[in-house]
């Protein structure tokens, strides 16, 4: 995918409302380059699922217009833009065979019953359900009929393929499978999937570029790495992964390093990347995983009061309370926690101040 | 971990706890039937034996042998060629002499009478002029109380009538009949009726049926399409004819559709008509007052299916590429296929057992079964082929749904 190729789809000025009064999806413009395979992620009620709707064609958009291919497509109804959809419980037709649901978009284009047994076959293969075309939906397991349901949006070769939070039904160790696998097919295709999704670690597993939803509006477009990383505000963070938060004034700004005082008079280090200069009050946010145990090599150090620890299996957690209020965690990764410790104890903690965001608090 | 859950791991089967599943089982089914019981009970003596009972008057032929016994069995020996011998003269005018001045003389009169016209008369007049039972030619004696005695043909219809159990009623009811020779033949013209009668219930229910699918299919998908609130006015709407008795409402439209009706008036104002049209006491009539009380059955199982169908199903056909009209056709219309079938079968059903309805708003020629059952058990006190109409329209509906089961199939016909 080249940066100057055209997008397959152009989102221009893009707004719903469904009642007149609030906005669902607030001005929205999006490129979504073409072979990409972008997330639109964020909380139910973000306009993600709006968006995703209005691009399948089955609401309109209440202003800007929807580009598909450099074709404007805002008032084309949904069976006449060829895009490929795979909804969230399947939408499987109960009463036909897996062969014949699969069958059906080729049915409709009028095709010949020998193309499109072939091409049913070759679909079916592609999702690895070979010799189940005579069941029924119903007969299938969860993660079958997914697979069918994606079969039959791509049985047609469409060059955009939507899918609705395909994987919310099933259960965890499937999920994970199954993101694998719908990526390797992605890569395989070279089709353009748009995935929806308010599961952000689906979000980062799979995607090339993630577009976080909140309140009507993309909050940050960018590369999983970025978003987790280098998230563009106080929702992005603390959205996606967890973070620590806590308020805090600017006493001192050089460059890209701040010096802020927080709660309880202590000042830390904290990285101003993309903040306004004039800002004074700001959010900080640190993940729990860089917090560190052993602050003697860190920038930044607290002593706060333990409120308990959680055994996590892989890695175990320690609740601390922040002076203002609220909890602080400490992630251990492999490394051991100290035997004996007490509820109430005081933990020495640290983190380097390049791991520490800071955004312009809201109001 | 005890020795008996190490042998249950290990695939073994503790034949102590089949027998607890069991009891439990046991204990559970009993607590249903316990439920259960007073409804069974209910049902079971207020409409099943009094069906089966009625059910058994279609053959129930009690009549000649309890009221003429001595006849029955001096005729038992005689083989039908021209008249039976002597003792069986006197047997009857003995059997007639015991019943006296008894309303049983008339009714046997009647009972007979269905079998041959004018028997009624030959009874009554028969019983009226007795002879004296000291004289020794009966025979000649009854014969000058009334000839027709002397002939075979009495003797033989009564020979036949004379059996505890009868086919006439059910063959009366499929306008045929035993002759006197005793083989089964159709009844002349004039006398037939009950055939086309049943054709044309038939005729007008399914009529009524395909209206009702026509008019409430709609009705029905738009309720299930609409916001929670909106729907749940609309089913009020539907169900508001449940709240008025049936009677009111056939007797409105029997206002409503005559000639100098409202209906009529309007249509005329509108000046869409210019001569009032012919709407009730006619068929016009009987389906619209049958459309109009069986909808409410066709929109209701139609509703409940369809509430089932999610609409991302017809979001997928058009996200497929397929047109509305494509996408109602191959999976909409397939879906709603229970709902058809189960709406369809009660509607059916139902109007197959009208007959207030055709009988206020329709014409002479428009009454169904249902009019000449409640006719022949009201009015005409013939219950035996009240009974017999009754239970051939059973059985007609009985095979219907078994045939639309075997085409369909049964699971699909349930109301849900």
């Amino acid at each position: 995918m080249s940066e100057t190729a055209p997008p397959i789809v152009r989102f221009a000025g893009v707004r719903k409302s469904y009642d007149g009064k609030t906005l669902v999806v607030k001005d929205l413009d999006l490129d979504i380059a073409r072979g990409e395979f972008l997330t639109l992620l964020g909380p139910s009620g973000s306009g993600k699922t709006t968006t995703l709707m209005m691009l399948a064609g089955f609401e309109t958009p209440t202003a800007g217009r929807i580009e598909l291919s450099g074709r404007d497509i805002t008032g084309l109804p949904p069976y006449q833009r060829g895009i490929g959809v795979v909804f969230q419980n399947y939408a499987l037709f109960p009463h036909m065979t897996v062969g014949e649901n699969v069958a059906y978009p080729l049915r409709v284009r009028g095709l010949g019953a020998a193309q499109i047994a072939d091409s049913v076959v070759a679909a079916l293969a592609t999702v690895k359900l070979e010799g189940l075309a005579d069941r029924r939906p119903a007969q299938l397991s969860g993660g079958q009929q997914q697979r069918v349901a994606l079969a039959r949006a791509l049985v047609f070769e469409p060059e955009l393929i939507l899918l609705d939070e395909p994987l919310g039904a099933l259960d965890k160790q499937l999920r994970e499978r199954m993101q694998i696998e719908l990526k390797a097919l992605h890569d395989r295709l070279g089709v353009t999937m748009v995935y929806v999704t308010h599961d952000q670690s689906e979000a980062l597993t799979m995607s090339d570029r993630v577009a976080v939803f909140a309140d009507g509006r993309i909050q940050q477009l960018a590369t999983p790495f970025d978003i987790y990383e280098r998230p563009a505000n106080a929702f992005v963070a603390g959205f996606i992964g967890e973070s620590n938060r806590f308020d805090g004034r600017v006493v001192n700004r050089t460059g890209d390093r701040l010096v802020v005082e927080i709660p309880g008079g202590h000042t830390v280090l904290a990285a101003a990347d993309g903040l306004a200069a004039h800002a004074s009050r700001v959010v900080l946010s640190v993940r729990p995983e860089r917090v560190s145990l052993d602050p003697a090599a860190c920038d930044n150090r607290l002593k706060l009061p333990l409120e308990s620890v959680v055994y996590l299996g892989d890695s175990s957690r320690l609740v601390l309370a922040l002076p203002g209020g609220g909890d602080f965690m400490v992630k251990t990764g492999h490394s051991p926690i100290p035997a004996g410790l007490v509820r109430g104890q005081e933990i020495a903690v640290g983190w380097n101040g390049q791991d520490c965001r800071a955004f312009e608090a809201a109001g | 971990m005890p020795p008996n859950s190490a042998a249950l791991l290990a695939g073994g089967v503790d034949a102590g706890l089949a027998r607890q599943v069991r009891r439990a089982e046991r204990r559970r089914l009993f607590g249903m039937l316990a439920l259960m019981a007073p409804s069974v009970v209910f049902v079971a003596l207020l409409f099943a034996v009094p069906i089966a009972l009625f059910l058994f008057r279609s053959i129930d032929n009690s009549e000649i042998r309890t009221y003429l016994p001595r006849t029955v069995e001096a005729m038992a020996a005689w083989d039908g060629q021209e008249t039976p011998p002597a003792p069986a003269f006197g047997a009857l005018a003995g059997d007639l002499r015991a019943l006296g001045d008894s309303s049983a003389v008339s009714l046997l009169g009647r009972r007979l009478n269905y079998a041959m016209p004018g028997y009624r008369a030959l009874i009554l007049r028969t019983a009226r002029n007795l002879p004296d039972p000291a004289t020794t030619d009966i025979r000649a004696a009854m014969i000058a109380a009334a000839p027709q005695w002397g002939e075979a043909a009495p003797w033989a219809i009564l020979k036949q009538q004379s059996g505890s159990l009868t086919s006439f009623y059910l063959l009366a009811a499929l306008d045929l009949e035993r002759g006197v020779d005793g083989a089964i033949h159709r009844v002349a013209d004039d006398r037939a009726l009950f055939v086309g009668l049943y054709g044309r219930t038939l005729l007008v229910s399914l009529g009524t049926t395909l209206i009702c699918l026509v008019l409430g299919f709609p009705v029905a998908a738009v309720m299930a399409q609409a916001k929670p609130a909106t729907a749940s006015w609309l089913l009020m709407l539907v169900l508001i004819p449940f709240w008025t008795s049936l009677l009111v409402r056939t007797t409105a439209w029997v206002i409503l559709l005559q000639n100098q009706g409202p209906v009529n008036k309007l249509l005329q104002w509108l000046g869409l008509i210019e001569q009032p049209l012919a709407l009730i006491f006619n068929r016009t009539g009987v389906f619209i007052a049958m459309v109009h009380v069986l909808l409410p059955y066709m929109i209701l199982p139609l509703y409940s299916v369809m509430k089932g169908i999610s609409p991302t199903h017809l979001r997928a056909a058009a996200s497929l590429g397929a047109r509305p009209l494509r996408a109602f056709r191959t999976i909409y219309l397939p879906l709603t296929a229970p709902g058809i079938a189960a709406g369809a079968t009660l509607v059916f059903v139902l109007s197959v057992g009208f007959y207030v309805t055709p009988a206020l708003v329709g014409g002479p020629g428009d009454q169904m079964i249902g009019y000449f059952i409640a006719y022949l058990t009201n009015s005409a006190v013939n219950w035996g082929l009240a009974s017999a109409l009754g239970a051939l329209l059973l059985l007609l509906v009985v095979l219907l749904y078994a045939a639309l089961g075997r085409l369909v199939g049964f699971e699909r016909l349930r109301v849900r």
